[in-house]
């Protein structure tokens, strides 16, 4: 359905063209066709004075599970919890069972996707053959497929020879490699940040050195292709300054950050209390990080070192949670929550407004190659989201349309939510009023 | 009933010594008045086992299981012989043979223990922080006997118990601790009691095997200190204690080799030397005698290490009587 609306009297921000201000926003049959100060109304109207107006986010970094997890989550569930969380485009990343390493898997994908998906989903294929790193897949059919990246998340590529070709083979079809930087060797059985919290909890950690050396061997080969890289999560501050350099250096290196790397620390893992948590919903890879790190990484999104907060949604079903700290799955299920985690680092003069929405919209639209003007509010665009920034609420989530009610963030109050979405030019999302 | 009080002793100062709580998993929270009433109690229960039939009946008809997902032999046998020292019944549970092998979670087998009734838990689990799990999903008390490489809090307050008896108060004492402090869950719930008892924390052992924030994190930095230099830890020690080193730290490359370990860090007659004269040598076992400890020291004139094994009875009573009577307080 294409609808026909006026959103009237919102903030409208949108990085790709420069805009910032207080205007009316037309859509006609679908499509953005006019921004501008008192505008005429057309179909129907929409009072979002005291709201935000930004084009769709998109999410470079999300775990769906199908096929293979349906337990943890299912294409249905989790684009339906990104649409609540304002993404409207958002990049399937293939630890899946079986994962899209060749064409008949990625069709297959593809297919489920059309079925189910209640917002845009573009698939990041594998790197290398069932994600083990040994030999690489079926890259071409990937990129004739339709994949925006590849990657093999939560498996680094080891081997730097193999990582070598794919980066250069990648990026000849298009397609940049997104790079969980890690070397094994260092982080292999730590379950959170080697530092202050580990120890005190008895626990294996994982030290910083296993994310900047991984960064800069794959800066590294990323300069000796000449090829485009994308750094998956960066978490640590040295790491994020090997990437700056880089940077400044000219070469085609990007990176994000995920909402929850920006709000939490390795405190979380100990929890608020004079005894430890140790909570497993707070273990996520890469883990939490220190306090400086986690400052670091604010600074790195206001200075548009980082191109995009991409959010790493990792749902889990209760029992991959509900055990053993070194027992537990990896991940935060946070599509949900990472707008309002934003908004409030806002909120609390950390984030900068406009930083913060390029890193949700332009910033990622520049980071894969999307259709041309996703991202933005240019006329013809077909996805806005809606944010309420005062709006107060409380985590709750059994109330998440995610299956993934994995989040350390139950209870804490945020400021900050998603009053509604426009996906492919219809009003696919509104928050219920308050009250109800 | 067992005379527990002396009523000679003092009054703790400050709070009422009931004890409150559900669960033992560390010594990091207790307060200067429950480890004065565990200490307390279990000088009451040393003079129980002192009595020609070291038995009494205060807690009969409570059920004490013990759980162990771990090997152990001392400490499984002292809580055993702890719990029926003081009347209770006693069921052994190990993770080899039981339900564990057969895929049932923690939370389900320590509800299982809790429904056959089950009044207190004593776990020991290779995983840190499994009890804190355990406790907050049964009502069941929980004890931990040991969890990963995490805490061990009834070896620290054994430990604590038998410094006192032979050093008294500890304010100002040097204790050093030798070894694995990384790895080590007997080192870690040493650190809370010995820096809530006043005494001067020295913890010593290879670079890789030293924690590098835990001083500081205690909030007790100043009398807590760390080095590789084992004659600098040993110099002027009141109290030295060696901790086990496991052949497996040499296989994952943490120390070059044993026999490297023992040239830099055994304690030996020749660097007890440097510690005052007379100094407690102690050890938490199972020794590896000729690697971490000389076998001259390890039974020498001024190790303790036997009678760490004998008060770890009199403590663990101590705490299975404040526990299992505090639940129906």
């Amino acid at each position: 359905m294409n609808e026909t609306l006026l959103l009237r009297g919102g903030r409208i921000i949108d990085p790709a063209q420069g805009i910032d201000g207080t205007l009316d926003i037309q859509v006609v049959d679908g499509a953005v066709t006019k921004i501008g100060a008192g505008l005429e109304a057309m179909g129907r109207t929409i009072d979002v004075s005291g709201c935000i107006v930004t084009p769709g986010f998109i999410d470079l970094h999300t775990h769906l599970r199908e096929p293979g997890f349906e337990q943890k989550g299912t294409i249905a569930t989790e684009t339906l919890a990104a649409l609540r969380g304002g993404f409207t485009t958002i990049c399937a990343m293939p630890n899946t069972n079986p994962a899209p390493d060749a064409a008949d898997v990625l069709r297959s994908l593809r297919e489920r996707i059309e079925r189910d998906a209640r917002v845009r989903v573009l698939p990041i294929g594998c790197v290398t053959r069932g994600r083990a790193g040994k030999e690489l897949a079926e890259l071409a059919e990937l990129a004739a497929g339709g994949c925006v990246a590849l990657s093999d998340d939560g498996n680094p590529v080891p081997n730097a020879r193999l990582m070598r070709n794919a980066i250069e083979l990648a990026a000849a079809m298009g397609m940049p490699i997104s790079e969980h930087c890690d070397e094994p060797e260092l982080s292999h059985g730590g379950s959170m940040n080697e530092g202050r919290v580990s120890e005190r909890l008895g626990l294996l950690g994982q030290p910083e050195a296993a994310e900047t050396s991984a960064i800069a061997r794959n800066i590294a080969l990323c300069e000796a292709t000449g090829a485009r890289l994308h750094i998956a999560h960066v978490t640590t501050a040295r790491g994020l300054e090997l990437v700056a350099d880089a940077k400044r250096r000219g070469l085609a290196i990007t990176c994000e950050v995920t909402p929850s790397h920006l709000f939490l620390t390795e405190e979380a893992v100990f929890g608020p209390g004079a005894e430890p948590a140790y909570d497993t919903n707070a273990k996520i890879n890469p883990p939490l990080r220190t306090e400086a790190d986690r400052r670091a990484l604010v600074s790195g999104v206001n200075a548009g070192i980082i191109d995009a907060i991409a959010t790493d949604h990792a749902p889990h079903a209760v029992e991959d949670k509900l055990c053993e700290f070194d027992d537990a799955a990896f991940g935060i299920s946070c599509i949900e929550t990472a707008l309002a985690t934003v908004t409030t680092l806002i909120e609390r003069g950390e984030l900068e407004l406009g930083a913060a929405i390029r890193a949700l919209t332009s910033g990622p639209a520049g980071v894969f190659p999307f259709p041309p003007d996703l991202g933005s509010l240019k006329t013809g665009a077909r996805d806005i989201t809606v944010i309420d920034p005062a709006h107060l609420w409380t985590v709750d989530p059994r109330r998440f349309a995610s299956k993934g009610r994995n989040t350390p963030l139950g209870g804490f109050t945020l400021s900050g939510a998603v009053r509604a979405v426009v996906f492919d030019g219809t009003v696919a999302y509104e928050m219920e009023p308050a009250g109800a | 009933m067992l005379e527990l009080r002396n009523p000679d002793a003092p009054a703790v100062p400050g709070e009422a010594t009931a004890w409150k709580r559900k669960d033992l998993l560390d010594t990091d929270t207790l307060s200067e008045a429950e480890l004065h009433l565990i200490m307390e109690t279990a000088e009451a229960m040393r003079e129980v086992r002192a009595r020609p039939v070291g038995k009494v009946a205060t807690l009969r008809g409570f059920t004490v299981i013990t759980l162990f997902y771990e090997q152990s032999t001392r400490t499984r046998a002292s809580f055993e012989v702890a719990a029926k020292a003081l009347g209770a019944d006693v069921v052994n549970l190990t993770a080899s043979g039981s339900s564990v092998e057969k895929g049932e979670t923690l939370i389900d087998t320590v509800r299982t223990l809790e429904a056959i009734g089950a009044d207190l838990v004593v776990m020991r689990h290779p995983k840190s922080g499994a009890p804190y799990l355990a406790a907050r999903n049964t009502a069941a008390g929980i004890i931990n006997g040991g969890d990963g490489t995490h805490a061990h809090p009834t070896q620290a307050l054994l430990d604590l118990f038998t410094m006192r008896r032979h050093v008294g108060d500890l304010a100002g004492k040097k204790v050093t601790i030798v070894g694995d402090i990384l790895h080590s869950r007997v080192a870690r719930s040493n650190l809370w009691t010995l820096l809530a008892s006043g005494a001067d924390v020295t913890l010593c052992g290879p670079a890789t095997l030293l924690p590098k924030t835990l001083a500081a994190s205690t909030g007790e930095g100043a009398r807590c200190t760390v080095t590789t230099r084992m004659e600098d830890a040993i110099e002027g020690a009141d109290i030295v204690m060696a901790l086990r080193m496991q052949k497996e730290r040499q296989d994952r490359g943490l120390i070059p080799s044993l026999r490297q370990y023992i040239a830099s860090y055994q304690v030996n007659s020749r660097r007890l030397a440097l510690a005052k004269p007379g100094a407690l040598v102690m050890h938490p076992g199972p020794m590896n005698e000729g690697i971490e400890i000389a076998p001259e020291v390890a039974h020498g004139l001024d190790s303790v290490i036997e009678e760490q094994v004998a008060n770890g009875v009199a403590v663990r009573m101590a705490i299975l009587y404040l526990m299992a009577t505090g639940r129906h307080a």
